[in-house]
């Protein structure tokens, strides 16, 4: 898929799943501590490999989410690492109450990781589609919320969540992704990564919205309006000096992510951007809706996830 | 040896004294929580903690080899904590410091706040997914603990239960033990008129555990119920105990319904401690 873009040339990479799964399976192999929990479905989470790899440390807990959620509570309580996988939905929407009361009110060190987020799996349509995850996973106490953009950062972001401890939400996606993280830029957990520098307008984006953004910052480079691009991956704790210095350093905030409008990356930024330096901002998201079925690639252009929606956005920003 | 059992059987029964007192105290000094619901707990805890069932001890909490106890009804919170106090994880004033701001016995149990308690409870069918994963961790580690959960009777309406239930007998879990608090009643009203859970002992023989069914306010049955569930490999066991919501307090008895998470106000309270024992 091209997810729109059409100015620059970026290598295709893997689905950050699928980066996930195989960091996953290799940090098995250093740390015994880790468990792998699979609400049948490890085939799309691509937490297989480690479950192939380490048996006596994998649970296929059948399609119980809450109960999955629960048995990854006692395992943290009793000092293993217990990573529980599932589409981003079943594990977040469906679990949530067992999420906040077995893991983020008693602070456990359970990861939790989220596959087939966004409009961008396509086909399966809305039911599978995790468009309100990251507005639940924010919400919870010392939860850490990471959405990583493409493979390299999606694996960096998998090692990071093993080591950190705490509760900790990694949200991936279903589709290949371009690569992003090829030029050496460097992955730091709770902190922005800068793709590219600017002084007009600055997008903030995550997911699969950030190698739009760098598109975008080509296209509107076109029409001499210089643009920087951070790569929030981190949504909590947000780096919020990156958004300070991006409201004072250029003219306006463009926050794009495949999520709904509500509780997102766009609302967390506008706190920081309220609170610290107030600037004109526009937002790039799903707005208030289900999507549907459809090819990956149209179901982005119909719910204006795309480069042309983030130029769109950035020039109104910059409207006097 | 008659008389070494006599005096054994005193001593656990002036527990259950003192723990029904405890909870009769706390909730009406604290204004508010569930008496009637720890109240039907007593005998049930009182031999788990106190006739050498649980392997614990309060100088070490932490200890990765200790028992585990966690209570799913988290509302029984009140029954919980005299029971820790009982047993020596705190001294027994504080349990007057219930609910009230700054005190680590909050209104449902933080794990986090308060040594013994092993799982924060209080919204309803948790607790056995999480006893799962305690005995979880006791297989991948090689250790020998036991994890015991104690559900109530209206919480096994919660779909999680069951999900649990499938996941421990076909895991063959035989270092987990469930305590069901078959106490009739739930918030609203009688179990058997909301959701009735019959055949029970069939449910849980159908998900491949043991079952037995109990008078869980004779001390004696609980004894043997407890020791039979550490007798059983290769299944895990759900002790069925039938319980009286409110069990000790012949006003809470009488009318369960209407005192589900009521403290006794304080005239009735004084009646009510009168009833159990006396001053002690
Ligand atoms: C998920 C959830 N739903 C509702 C409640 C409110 N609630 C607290 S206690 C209770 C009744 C519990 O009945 P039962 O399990 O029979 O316990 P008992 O008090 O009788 O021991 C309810 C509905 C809750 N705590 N959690
Ligand atoms: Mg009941």
């Amino acid at each position: 898929m091209s997810f729109g873009i059409t100015r620059i040339e970026l290598q295709e990479g893997p689905a950050t799943r699928n980066a996930f799964g195989d960091a996953l399976a290799e940090a098995g192999g250093r740390d015994e501590r880790i468990v792998v929990l699979d609400g049948d479905v490890h085939n799309s989470t691509m937490t297989g490999a480690f479950m192939e790899r380490f048996p006596q440390r994998s649970y296929n807990v059948g399609i119980a989410e809450s109960n999955l959620i629960g048995i990854a509570s006692g395992l943290a309580a009793c000092g293993r690492i217990p990573v529980a996988a599932s589409f981003s939905t079943f594990l977040l929407a469906n679990a949530f109450d067992q999420i906040r009361m077995s893991v983020a009110f008693p602070n456990l060190n359970v990861k939790l990781v989220g596959s087939h987020a966004g409009i961008s799996i396509g086909e399966d349509g809305p039911s599978q589609m995790a468009v309100e995850d990251i507005a639940l996973a924010t919400s919870l106490p010392g939860f850490t919320v990471v959405v990583p953009a493409d493979g390299p950062s999606a694996k960096a972001a998998t090692q990071a969540m093993l080591e950190r401890s705490g509760p900790f939400f990694l949200r991936c996606g279903r589709p290949k992704v371009p690569v992003v993280y090829g030029n050496g830029a460097e992955f730091h957990l709770g902190k922005a990564t800068q793709l590219r520098d600017g002084d007009d307008v600055t997008v903030i984006a995550n997911g699969i919205m950030v190698a739009m953004a760098l598109d975008a910052a080509e296209g509107l480079a076109e029409h001499g309006i210089s643009t920087r691009v951070l790569d929030m991956h981190t949504v909590k704790p947000l780096d919020t000096a990156a958004v300070e210095r991006a409201a004072n350093e250029t003219r306006g905030i463009v926050v794009a992510e495949e999520h709904l409008c509500w509780g997102g990356l766009g609302a967390a930024v506008s706190m920081v951007v309220a609170e610290r330096h107030p600037t004109r901002m526009a937002f790039v998201n799903l707005g208030d809706t289900y999507a549907t079925s459809g090819k990956p690639d149209e179901l982005l252009a119909q719910f204006g996830l795309t480069p042309d929606a983030i130029i769109d956005a950035a020039r109104r920003v910059l409207k006097d | 040896m008659a008389s070494t059992q006599t005096h054994e059987r005193s001593r656990l029964e002036d527990i259950t004294t003192r723990l029904r007192l405890d909870i009769v105290r706390s909730t009406t000094e604290a204004g508010s929580g569930h008496p009637s619901s720890s109240l039907s707990m007593v005998e049930l805890l009182t031999v788990l903690y106190f006739d050498g069932v649980l392997r614990h001890d309060p100088g070490r909490p932490d200890d990765p080899d200790r028992d585990r106890f966690i209570l799913s009804k988290g509302h029984g919170a009140p029954g919980l904590y005299s029971v820790l106090a009982e047993a020596g994880y705190f001294p027994p004033e504080e349990l007057l410091t219930l609910r009230k701001l700054g005190s680590p016995l909050e209104g449902h149990p933080n794990m986090n706040r308060l040594a013994g308690v092993e799982a924060s409870t209080g919204s309803l069918g948790q607790g056995l997914s999480i006893g799962i994963g305690h005995a979880l961790a006791a297989r991948l580690d090689g250790r020998s603990y036991r994890v015991y959960v104690m559900t109530g009777d209206g919480e096994m309406e919660e779909g999680q239960v069951w999900e649990a239930v499938m996941f421990a007998g076909n895991h063959a879990l035989d270092n987990l033990t469930l305590i069901l608090d078959h106490n009739a009643y739930q918030q609203t009203g009688a179990v058997d008129d909301i959701e009735p859970l019959e055949p029970l002992e069939d449910k849980f023989r159908a998900f491949h555990w043991e079952a037995r069914t109990i008078d869980g306010h004779d001390l004696d049955a609980v004894a043997e119920a407890y020791d039979w569930a550490r007798r059983i490999e290769g299944k895990p066991q759900a002790i069925i105990a039938r319980t009286v919501k409110g069990k000790g307090v012949s006003l809470l008895e009488k009318e369960p319904w209407k005192w589900h998470g009521k403290p006794l106000p304080k005239e009735e309270a004084d009646k009510a401690l009168a009833e159990i024992g006396g001053a002690a």
